[in-house]
């Protein structure tokens, strides 16, 4: 069976100045549907550009990355930016909301952009909203709701395209922990729909809802809980 | 995303930015009320204009002397206007008319004010549509014949020298010699060849004995000006060439030499001042269109500074599946609506203007429809233009950077 996400070889330098930065030198992972997966490791060590490569914000400089069997790496910005659109949904630490702009309205958006009518648009988004626990806050805008609620509308935006992939940056960096452990049981229950999540975190507790932690390291990856615990290496490293 | 979505999200990012879209829209504003007024304000000086050039009728054809090919002499003579006046001569010509002209000082009681005096024959007045009086009578032919000293003056003279007083059977004094008011005209407002309200006339003969003793070369009494008014319009060209040809012979011009005289109709004073009106409605419409063009510029300054402020806004934009042509119309429908609605807006303004203005200066102004779709087209070519490349540098923006943006 083929995988949901597969990196070959993945490499990413950006030129900062005279200097080339290796954000990755070469990560191999593969994430299966439904996983539920941590990425963690200090800062600079080239979690979010893996986390921007995996959620189709960015190429890499070199090696594939195949979403279902289909080769990301070249992609288009506008094909990048329908497959963002149609299958991942972004959760940020600093949440990302549209400034003035009511829960409903924000959480239509990426249906805006996928063509659907106003009124599919509305039903949807409000039914994404309720399932975050946010029903009766439709009209709210941003200033109007706490951090928590900010990052459930966030949630809600994400999940509103029905996507079978939710990648969260730091998702309660910005929340105290009580409202932390309430975003996290929202991110448990989805996975037990079936949704695949990865998130990003330097927070170990919160790395702990996974349940594949992989550690990242100057650009490579130096740990991932699954090859050791379910002590399968061999497969993971032998190509097919 | 189609058209319709991205217009709302245009308005709505507008919306939320109240105070600094009117202010950008200002300067479109400004810019189609000063195209608006100055052109529909132009519009009404020419259609005024050409309308007393109507009123006098364009059968009218005046004839003068050319100095530069009469040897320093007045062409014209009185024997001149018998001729051309002789029903014989040509079937084109209706009657004739003549004037000298000067300034003369002219005197009341203690009023003394230097004013153009003419001489007219009695044809002058109905030639040029003149014959209203406000009191007395006109020139006639016995005044003509006789040489008599007597006077007909216009409305804005009657009131400057004699106030309240009744002027008819007054006496005024004209370079040492006294005449007496017989008629006084109504007011006329033309303003060719002078101004009728501010003239005083008196009989063409009288004129030459004791103010213009002018001869022409063959030591006849010249005259300074013909009227000649054409049978019908259609006949005005037949009587110009009628003019030229009996006024050649009369004057002795061998074929090959230049007239002594000129010819004005009044349709070719419509033809000339077209032109001038033409000129001076586009000189006055490209020094609007010169703000309107700094309007726009306003638009870009203003759209390149929203495109930094919101790249955190595009950022989200794209990460949750804009294309880049859904941020390129929405920032574009921004400066267009931006520009439109100003537009609108200075549409009003610029009429409002217009009335106002045209009222100070007595000038029916006139808005028609290609002032109004210029002034639209303009605005809305301004917001396209100037809007490009800020929407074009919003769309271009990378997602992660602009996420990261601060």
């Amino acid at each position: 069976m083929s995988h949901l996400m597969e990196l070959s070889n993945i490499t990413k330098s950006y030129e900062m100045g005279t200097q080339i930065v290796h954000a990755l030198r070469g990560v191999n992972l593969t994430i299966d549907e439904g996983e539920y997966v941590s990425i963690m490791g200090p800062s600079g060590s080239g979690k979010s550009t893996l986390m921007n490569i995996i959620g189709c914000l960015d190429i890499p400089t070199d090696g594939i990355y195949k979403l279902d069997g289909i080769d990301l790496s070249h992609m288009s910005d506008d094909e990048q930016a329908r497959i963002r659109n149609q299958r991942i949904g972004f959760v940020f630490q600093q949440f990302n909301l549209l400034p003035r702009t009511t829960a409903l309205k924000q959480v239509s958006l990426p249906l805006m952009y996928a063509g659907l009518s106003r009124k599919e648009r509305e039903e949807r988004a409000a039914a994404a909203l309720t399932r975050v626990g946010l029903g009766d806050r439709l009209d709210h805008k941003p200033d109007e709701l706490s951090g928590g609620q900010q990052q459930r509308v966030a949630i809600a935006r994400a999940l509103v395209v029905e996507p079978n992939i939710i990648l969260a940056d730091e998702p309660t960096g910005a929340l105290d922990t009580k409202t932390g452990e309430e975003l996290m049981d929202i991110f448990n229950e989805l996975n037990e729909q079936g949704i695949t999540i990865i998130m990003i975190t330097h927070e170990a507790e919160v790395a702990e809802h996974a349940r594949r932690q992989i550690m990242i390291r100057d650009g490579v990856i130096v740990e991932d809980s699954r090859s050791t615990l379910e002590n399968i290496p061999d497969m993971e490293l032998v190509p097919a | 995303m189609n058209f319709s979505e991205s217009f709302l999200t245009a308005l709505d990012s507008l919306q939320s930015n109240k105070l600094r879209s009117a202010l950008t829209m200002l300067g479109v504003i400004i810019g189609v009320a000063a195209v608006i007024a100055l052109l529909s304000i132009g519009n009404g000086v020419t259609a005024s204009i050409t309308d007393e050039i109507e009123s006098i009728g364009t059968n009218l054809i005046t004839v003068s002397t050319d100095r530069e090919n009469s040897g320093g002499y007045n062409a014209l003579s009185l024997s001149d206007l018998e001729v051309l006046g002789d029903p014989l001569s040509s079937n084109a010509i209706e009657d004739v008319a003549a004037a000298s002209s000067g300034a003369q000082n002219v005197v009341y009681g203690s009023e003394s004010l230097n004013l153009t005096v003419s001489g007219v024959t009695e044809s002058f007045f109905p030639i040029n549509n003149m014959t209203d009086l406000l009191a007395g009578d006109l020139i006639y032919e016995p005044d003509v014949e006789t040489g008599a000293r007597v006077a007909v003056i216009g409305s804005t003279v009657a009131s400057d020298l004699f106030g309240a007083e009744f002027p008819i059977g007054e006496s005024i004094k004209v370079n040492g010699v006294s005449y007496e008011v017989v008629g006084v005209l109504t007011e006329s407002g033309q303003g060719f060849g002078g101004n009728p309200d501010e003239t005083v006339y008196i009989p063409l003969t009288t004129a030459q004995q004791r103010l213009y003793p002018d001869r022409t070369r063959s030591g006849e009494r010249a005259v300074s000006t013909i009227y000649v008014q054409a049978a019908s319009e259609d006949l005005a060209e037949q009587a110009t060439e009628d003019i030229t040809a009996i006024l050649r012979e009369q004057h002795g011009i061998t074929y090959n030499d230049e007239d002594d005289f000129t010819i004005i109709s009044q349709t070719d004073l419509l033809a000339t001042f077209d032109v001038i009106s033409t000129t001076l409605t586009l000189f006055l419409g490209a020094v609007a269109g010169i703000s309107l063009l700094v309007g726009g510029i306003g638009i870009m300054n203003i759209m390149l500074v929203s495109v930094t402020e919101r790249t955190r806004e595009i950022g989200i934009r794209k990460a949750i599946g804009a294309l880049r042509r859904d941020i390129l119309t929405q920032f574009l429908l921004e400066s267009v609506v931006l520009s439109l609605v100003g537009g609108f807006a200075g549409i009003i303004l610029g009429w409002i203007i217009s009335v106002v203005a045209g009222g100070y200066l007595d000038v029916t102004s006139i808005i028609d429809a290609s002032t109004v779709t210029l002034a639209v087209g303009f605005a809305a070519g301004v917001g396209l233009i100037f809007g490009i490349y800020p929407a074009w540098r919003a769309s271009s923006l990378r997602p992660i950077e602009a996420l990261r943006y601060e």
